[in-house]
Order: C-alpha cells, then sequence, then structure tokens
C-alpha cells in the first residue's frame, strides 16, 4: 500500500477517534443522558446542564488542538508534510 | 454625562477605528479583495475568524434566548462551538489544500461542471441572505434603543451604516478591522458580565459565579434560586427545561453543527492561511476565541433572567407599581419591542406564565443583552460600551456575508460562468452592486423578521447543513460520488428544508405567503424549522449515494484531485498558481 493511501487511513482512525469524543460530550452527555447526569452536581451545577453550557465547549477546544498536533505528526511520519 | 452623549462618544470612536483600519488597508486588486493575499498568520486569523463568526445572533441575541429557554437553550452554545470541531477535521484543512477562493468554485471543479457551481451559489446566496436578515434584525434593535427611535428607523439606519462599511473595504480591510472588532465585543461582554457576576455571587469569573451561591446571605445556589422562582411563577425550571423535546434538541444542535462547517464567509476564512497545517490551528484559535464569549453567555442568559425576575418582583408577592418603572424600562418601551398591559388594573405589573394574567405582552428577547448592565444599574459607560460590542458584532459578521454573496455573484457566476473576459474593474463593481442588492433585500425582510435575530440565524445554518456542508464532505471523503449525485443530493437537501421552513414561515419569509397551514406546525416528528436542517442533511446524503450508484463514476482525473487534496503536500504549489 502506497504511504499516501496509509496516511489517510490513520487520519480517518484519528478523526473517528476524535468525533466519538465530540459526541459524547455533546450529544450524549449533555442531550441524551442529561436527566440521569443531572443527578450529580457540581457546585451549583447538575452535571449534564454544565456539560450542555459549559463542559461541551471546552472540550472541543482541546480537542482540535489535539487534533491538529497528532495529524501533524502523522503528516512527518508518512512524509507527506508541506514543504 | 448622560448615557446618550456617552454612547455617541464610544460608539463614534470606535466606528471611528475600523473605518480608519478599513481606509488605511483599501483593497486594490481583486485578489486582495477576497482573501487578503493568503499571509494571515494562525491566531490572528483565528481571531478575526471569530470577530466573523460572532454576530448579532451571538452577542445580542443568543443570552437573551437562553435567558428565556434555560436548559433548551444549550443547542445554541453546542451547536455554535462544535462545528468548529467539524470544520477542522472534515473540511478547512483540505479546502485550503485544493487552493482556490470560493466553495462554489470548489464544488464547481470537483463535480465537474458549471451546473453544480451554480447550483452551489444559489445555495449560498439563500442560506446567506437569511443570515443576514438576522443580523439586520440585530442591528435594528441596537440602533433603535441607541438612537432612542422606533425599531424600524434604527434598521434602516444600519442599513445605510452597513452599507458604506461593507463596501469601503474587502477582506483584507475586515480582516484587521475585524481584529479590532475583536478586542472591543470580547471587552464589551465579558465586563458587565463580570461586574453582575460579583455583584450576584461575589465571584468575578462569570464562568464559575453561575455554579456559585448567592451572596445575598441566603446560602443557595443562583441555579437553584432561579429554579425556584421561574417554578413558582409557572415558567419551569430553568436547568432543565428542555427546548420542545429531546430530539428536537438533539436535531437543533446537529443542525447548528453541520450549518457552521457550511456556511461559505466561515470556510472562506481558511482560505487565507498561508499553509495546510495553520487551517487546523487557525480553527482551534477561533475557537478558543469564540468559547471566551460562549462560556460567559449562559451566566449572561441565567444573571439578566434573574435580575429582571428581581426588578418586576422585588419581594415575593410584591409585582413593580407602574408608575415606578425604571428608566431602563421607559426607554426600551420606545423601541416598541417592549410592552406592558395593566390588564387587572392594579396599578402593578405581574409577570407570569399564564398568558390571561400575564401583563409583560411583549418582551422581544433581543433586548436583554442590551438592558442587562441597564437592569443591573451598572455605570453609564459600561451601557455605552455594549452598545458599541453589539454593533460590532453585526457589522463585522454582515460585513462578511456580504462579501461572500458579492463574491458568489461577480466572481462565481459573472466571471466563472456568463463573462468570462470581464475587467477586474468590472467584476470590483459587479461585486459592489451585488452588495447594496443584497443589503436591501436584507433589510426589506428584517422590518419583520422571521424569529429573533439568534432563531433567524439558525434558519440559515439549517439552509447550508442541508445544501453545502454535504456536497464539500462528500467531495473530500468518498472518492465516489459523483456530479449527479452530487447534484441531486443538494436540490433535495435544500428543496425539503425549504419547503419546511417557507410552511412555517411563508414564502421568502413574507408572512402572508405561507401555505399548506392545515398541516399545522412541527408536523415531523415535532421538529422546529430552525432545527430542520439536519433532516435536510441526511435527506442530502442519502439521495447523492442512491443516485451515485446508478449512474457513471466521476473520471479519473477527478479522483486523483480528491487523493491530492487528501494529503497536505504540495500545498505551497497550488497556492501559487493563483
Amino acid at each position: 500500500m502506497s504511504s499516501r493511501a496509509s496516511y489517510w487511513k490513520a487520519n480517518l482512525r484519528l478523526v473517528t477517534v476524535c468525533l466519538t469524543i465530540w459526541f459524547l460530550v455533546s450529544f450524549v452527555f449533555g442531550i441524551l443522558l442529561a436527566e440521569p447526569l443531572n443527578a450529580i452536581r457540581i457546585g451549583g451545577y447538575k452535571l449534564g446542564f454544565w456539560f450542555a453550557q459549559q463542559g461541551s465547549i471546552y472540550t472541543f477546544v482541546i480537542l482540535i488542538f489535539c487534533y491538529a498536533w497528532r495529524v501533524n505528526k502523522l503528516d512527518q511520519q508518512y512524509g507527506v508534510h508541506e514543504d | 454625562m448622560d448615557l446618550q452623549t456617552l454612547t455617541y462618544i464610544v460608539v463614534g470612536a470606535t466606528f471611528a477605528l475600523y473605518i480608519g483600519i478599513a481606509i488605511w488597508a483599501r483593497a486594490r486588486t481583486t485578489g486582495d479583495f477576497y482573501v487578503a493575499g493568503k499571509g494571515v498568520p494562525p491566531v490572528l486569523n483565528g481571531m478575526a475568524t471569530a470577530a466573523d463568526w460572532m454576530s448579532a445572533a451571538s452577542f445580542i441575541s443568543m443570552a437573551g434566548l437562553i435567558a428565556f429557554y434555560g436548559y433548551g437553550g444549550s443547542v445554541f452554545l453546542m451547536g455554535w462551538t462544535g462545528g468548529y470541531v467539524l470544520l477542522a477535521m472534515l473540511l478547512a484543512p483540505y479546502l485550503r489544500k485544493y487552493g482556490k477562493y470560493t466553495v462554489p468554485e470548489f464544488i464547481g471543479d470537483r463535480y465537474y461542471g458549471q451546473s453544480a457551481r451554480i447550483l452551489a451559489v444559489i445555495c449560498l446566496i439563500i442560506a446567506s441572505v437569511t443570515y443576514v436578515i438576522g443580523q439586520m434584525k440585530g442591528i435594528g434593535v441596537a440602533f433603535s434603543r441607541f438612537l432612542e427611535t422606533d425599531y424600524d428607523t434604527g434598521l434602516y439606519i444600519g442599513m445605510g451604516i452597513v452599507f458604506i462599511y461593507a463596501v469601503m473595504g474587502g477582506m483584507k480591510g475586515i480582516t484587521y478591522t475585524q481584529i479590532a472588532q475583536y478586542c472591543v465585543l470580547i471587552f464589551a461582554y465579558t465586563v458587565p458580565a463580570v461586574f453582575i457576576s460579583m455583584h450576584l455571587t461575589g465571584n468575578p469569573i462569570p464562568q464559575i459565579g453561575l455554579g456559585s451561591k448567592m451572596a445575598d446571605g441566603s446560602g443557595l445556589y443562583l441555579l437553584d434560586k432561579l429554579d425556584a422562582t421561574l417554578k413558582d411563577l409557572g415558567f419551569g425550571e430553568y436547568t432543565t427545561k428542555e427546548r420542545l423535546s429531546t430530539l428536537n434538541m438533539f436535531v437543533y444542535t446537529m443542525s447548528l453543527m453541520i450549518g457552521t462547517a457550511g456556511l461559505p464567509h466561515v470556510i472562506m476564512r481558511f482560505f487565507t492561511v498561508p499553509k495546510v497545517k495553520d487551517a487546523r490551528a487557525s480553527a482551534g484559535w477561533a475557537l478558543v476565541f469564540i468559547a471566551l464569549l460562549y462560556t460567559v453567555a449562559p451566566a449572561v442568559g441565567a444573571m439578566a433572567r434573574m435580575n429582571l425576575m428581581d426588578t418586576i418582583q422585588p419581594a415575593p408577592g410584591e409585582w413593580l407599581k407602574v408608575d415606578e418603572r425604571p428608566s431602563w424600562f421607559r426607554n426600551w418601551e420606545k423601541t416598541g419591542l417592549l410592552k406592558f398591559e395593566d390588564k387587572n388594573g392594579d396599578g402593578r405589573i405581574q409577570y407570569v406564565a399564564d398568558p390571561e394574567k400575564n401583563e409583560m405582552v411583549k418582551v422581544d428577547r433581543d433586548i436583554m443583552v442590551l438592558a442587562n448592565p441597564e437592569i443591573a444599574k451598572l455605570p453609564n459607560w459600561v451601557i455605552a460600551l455594549v452598545v458599541a460590542g453589539g454593533l460590532a458584532a453585526a457589522l463585522s459578521t454582515a460585513a462578511g456575508l456580504l462579501l461572500a454573496i458579492a463574491s458568489a455573484i461577480s466572481h462565481d457566476l459573472l466571471k466563472g460562468v456568463f463573462a468570462p473576459n470581464i475587467s477586474e474593474k468590472s467584476e470590483l463593481l459587479a461585486s459592489r452592486i451585488a452588495m447594496a442588492l443584497a443589503i436591501a433585500a436584507a433589510g426589506y425582510l428584517g422590518l419583520h423578521p422571521p424569529d429573533f435575530a439568534a432563531g433567524t440565524v439558525a434558519l440559515a445554518f439549517g439552509l447550508a447543513a442541508s445544501s453545502i456542508f454535504p456536497a464539500l464532505m462528500m467531495g473530500i471523503f468518498s472518492k465516489t460520488m459523483n456530479k449527479a449525485g452530487a447534484m441531486a443530493g443538494m436540490l433535495a437537501g435544500i428543496g425539503v428544508t425549504l419547503f419546511y421552513v417557507f410552511q412555517h414561515k411563508g414564502i421568502f419569509f413574507v408572512a402572508d405567503w405561507k401555505y399548506l397551514e392545515s398541516w399545522g406546525t412541527n408536523w415531523f416528528l415535532g421538529i422546529e424549522p430552525n432545527a430542520f436542517g439536519a433532516i435536510g442533511a441526511v435527506v442530502n446524503f442519502a439521495v447523492a449515494f442512491i443516485v451515485a450508484k446508478v449512474t457513471a463514476p466521476p473520471p479519473e482525473h477527478i479522483q486523483h484531485m480528491v487523493e491530492d487534496i487528501r494529503v497536505p503536500m504540495g500545498a505551497e504549489a497550488a497556492a501559487a498558481a493563483h
């Protein structure tokens, strides 16, 4: 298999992991499971409500930088980086 | 100094700053006009993207909607930030690698034909004009309060200013102007939030204040007190009240997220970075600057609601006397956006959920952020600052969108399809005429907007979600997606979405042009029209795959092109070709 094809495979794996986390913190914790999670509290925040209005956003920011860092390494590893 | 004068000074000073920068960086050639010569570093590009992104919907409208929807307002918070994850991972780096100016250009090349490009232009214009209507609503609200006139007059003045502003500078002017605007708007948003959080909870950080105990010595958590107050009056618990249903919230959030990744004026931003690597980082930096506002917004919403309830009901069962309404209340009445009616004639204003007894007959959600510092009795300079910030947010986004519309018409339609030999000068002129027409249309529709500013903008996202995003994503992630499939998908996606939206809101949002009213509202699984874009996107993907299966695969060179955009290597060359 060419290095380009295996690079793309590795990239897709990385994207899948990241998007699973993305889906989990927003759609699952913030919406689908918000009600049961609301039984847990951090200070005045109910946990489901916190994920929907705070936690998911923080996770998104971290997620993009982690993805960028990992995929930049993949670029180097498979020799498909710029320059 | 009185509030009016102070507002003039602060708004005037910030405007002078933006216009000064726009003149200083005035665009000379078409390349500069669209993408600023591809030379903007990621952190600055992220900041400018954030300003471009955070519009009247985010600044003026969103916290107001959260104040009234409570937990249900989370759809905006997650939806308008989570889209950046999709953008960074699924679109931005590949479109940057491809290295052209506009989204329809990519769609036209990837789906080998002018027809695909024209279809993309039409989808883009429908979504962008809807978006500008939302901005116009916000601008109208801000100007009407600031000039103490009615909403319509405020809107007309706003249209004039947007026109001057958008036509003066191209993207280059706008990029540097938007960095200045970001600073003004984030400062204007957080300063009152810090004051109010400090006052209510004793904690100056609004994100923490929202989860803290009240400083009034009651020992209650702020959110618990708010829950209890609202529940008593029949409004439903703040922290658990859903927007219609769990399914509706899910679909609404999804629609806003994929719409974020499909809106041309945001995607265009990522064409301006020097490298593919920078496109990924730019999306991250943009979200950092956006998250600063978006994590403060829930605190602004909850605290504004708390202060509003406390003003109207200073003590349990003791309602505000009509003669004693504070000055902010009277000022907002002048705009026609706030109205009360003393139904039981007791000289007091009752504010309850029951529409029979409720005397606050009109509280436009879009006034909450602007009224918030006044309700909290903050100093006048803070109030003036918020007006300036709201205008910065609305103007910057309106300008970015108008640029996307102008480039779609002059670059994609005129130069790309109908008049390939057009001179640069005529292309620039055509783009300016397109801007003026778009402002006039959006302003006219803004007189009777289909929803609050954030709701109108949500409609625009639904339209982008159902048309542009699937076409772009399949263009990168599927080598076998062909022209017939992608075009059928776009048509079906935006078709069903427009059908559902216009059935609820009227054709082109003219309320008199509604149809099939006997079907009722939210008839599809209880989903509201603002959230329907996600359903449109599913239809788009499904139709595209079925049609692509039964038609000829794309030609060899297109499959090579897809392989090529998937790797960053060689990006410099792609950019230099321009």
